[in-house]
């Protein structure tokens, strides 16, 4: 079953700028899926789509196979948002805001109780629970709208850019509350700049481009397609000219360090090797750019 | 979709937030009104003597609660729910399947309760200058309620199509202030030109007023029928307006 359907979806704002020109979309039950583009692509017009936030010129949108303009409170129950930008009352306390949310659903008072607990705890924020929202970090406020996000069980969750501006040890932590609530069985949808995010977490992906969708397929095949691979290699002694390597593309970076772009076939020994025989030695390697990112500039491009 | 508790939540946290204001909310009123018994009611009032046979400082109680009713309703719901548009956590509600007659009425309740809890406030100040012998009390209650849930309607639409907060305040400054106060609040139409009476006539709070008067005092410049006739006419139709903008998703979506 698809968690989201998508039919030529199209959106025009009021200024004439078309954001959306028909695009197609399935994500199945269960997945964790990546809706990828650069700023102004049309990621947010669909995220605000799908949760009611903007209004669509024309196309459907369909949530566990209820129309979101025909069954709109079906479908509605079965989202979930956490949205870009903090968008809580930052007077109430993190508890009041989760609590409200749940009632917002029309969950009991016992029910709501529970379950702000449970998402509260999930998040790690039980003992922030008191402390009025304005006085939390970055990275709790981002957890509060998770929290919040979870607290009606939705089926499908939207995380539009959660890790947005966190630290990297608290967006890895955000990362394995990500996927625990997917193993749980919550359907996901990222949107996300860190493309490092998008290919650790999810399995699927689309590429969203002036507001047309220019990929779509899963995250092996589409990292398959990968024919180069691009390193940075920290040398020994410094170069004055970058050298000739059969089948590569070298470019000093700094005298003593050396770009380059080594064809998918050519393992790391062959390019060893072809180091080796040129006397360069080779302290340290990195990856240039993620593979994901290079796909993606590669495609918007 | 359980729409009682979804209306419950949002009346609570809107209760909740102008009474842990009071300060803001609720003493400002009590004070403003004692000024106005004082140097209106009792200084200059013993020299007007009196209006339709009763004394001015008893004339001018009634139009004073609803005053402060008028305002303080407004000002609830347009700040709150400017507010919560401002800091765009009017997605919460856009979010979850609540429906738009739930959101409206869920302000609407918190408009409703401030502004009657301002006039219980400002009564309660009154009794110290005059007696209040409410011979029609059912029927003020009903003006007060219905004058709550109009003025609360108004601030809400207000929010809705505001732009930054001092579009929150044009209306109050410039429509409802000056309204009020020609409303017959401080004196009898009967004491103006024609031409001053017959403008007059064709401001809502007038009426209100001055029903609101008779429940009181028993003194009325107006039919008391055609004044709730015409305020529930505005109720009906601010209402049906309120539902189309939310609907439309006018200032709240894009």
């Amino acid at each position: 079953m698809n968690a989201l359907s998508l039919r030529n979806l199209r959106k025009t704002y009021n200024n004439g700028f078309e954001a959306l020109k028909g695009i197609d979309l399935d994500v199945k039950a269960g997945d964790f899926f990546a809706l990828l583009g650069a700023n102004g692509a049309g990621k947010s017009t669909t995220i605000g789509i799908i949760s009611s936030l903007v209004n669509e010129t024309s196309g459907t949108v369909s949530v566990f196979g209820h129309d979101l303009r025909k069954e709109n409170q079906q479908a509605k129950r079965c989202i979930g948002l956490v949205p870009q930008e903090v968008n809580f009352n930052q007077f109430e306390t993190v508890r009041n805001i989760v609590l409200n949310q749940a009632g917002y659903y029309g969950m009991s008072s016992k029910e709501a109780k529970i379950s702000t607990e449970h998402c509260l705890k999930q998040m790690q924020l039980w003992d922030k629970r008191d402390t009025v929202s304005r006085r939390l970090s970055g990275g709790m406020k981002r957890r509060v709208m998770i929290a919040r996000a979870l607290v009606h069980s939705p089926k499908l969750l939207i995380l539009d850019e959660p890790t947005a501006g966190v630290d990297i040890e608290i967006r890895r932590l955000m990362w394995e509350m990500i996927r625990e609530v997917n193993q749980n069985g919550t359907t996901i949808i990222l949107t996300t700049h860190y493309l490092e995010e998008a290919e650790n977490l999810c399995r699927n992906i689309a590429i969203i481009h002036q507001g047309l969708i220019v990929e779509n397929s899963d995250m092996a095949t589409l990292l398959g397609r990968i024919h180069v691979n691009h390193f940075l290699l920290d040398l020994a002694n410094p170069l004055q000219v970058a050298p000739q390597l059969e089948g590569c593309v070298c470019e000093l970076v700094e005298e003593k360090v050396l770009s380059v772009s080594v064809p998918k076939q050519t393992s790391l020994n062959q390019l060893f090797e072809k180091l080796s025989a040129l006397n360069i030695e080779v302290v340290s390697l990195k990856n240039k750019s993620n593979r994901l990112e290079q796909l993606f500039m590669d495609i918007v491009q | 979709m359980n729409s009682a508790i979804a209306l419950r939540t949002i009346a609570f946290k809107e209760i909740r937030r102008f009474v842990r204001i009071w300060p803001q909310t609720l003493l400002p009123p009590a004070i403003t009104t004692a000024l106005y018994f004082l140097i209106f009611g009792k200084l200059i009032g013993s020299r007007v003597g009196t209006i339709h046979g009763i004394s001015y400082m008893e004339y001018i109680v009634p139009g004073i609660i609803l005053m402060s009713v008028i305002s303080h309703s407004y000002a609830n719901v347009v700040s709150s729910f400017y507010s919560t548009k401002f800091q765009h956590n009017i997605e919460e509600l856009l979010v979850s399947p609540v429906p738009n007659w739930v959101i409206l009425l869920g302000y609407i309740m918190g408009g409703i309760a401030r502004g009657l809890l301002v006039g219980l406030v400002v009564t309660l100040i009154s009794l110290l200058f005059a007696k209040i012998a409410a011979p029609h009390l059912a029927l003020a209650l009903l003006v007060a309620f219905l004058t709550a849930t109009l003025f609360s309607l108004a601030g809400f639409i207000n929010a809705v199509f505001a732009d930054s907060f001092d579009d929150i305040s044009i209306i109050p400054n410039f429509v409802l202030t000056p309204l009020s106060y020609l409303g017959g609040v401080f004196y009898t139409v009967e004491m103006l030109p024609d031409i001053w009476q017959s403008i007059s006539l064709a401001n809502p709070i007038l009426y209100m007023v001055n029903t609101f008067r008779y429940g009181l005092c028993n003194v009325s410049d107006v039919d008391t029928v055609l004044a709730l006739i015409i305020t529930s006419g505005f109720i009906v139709v601010l209402t049906l307006f309120s539902l189309l903008l939310l609907h439309k998703g006018v200032g709240i979506k894009n």
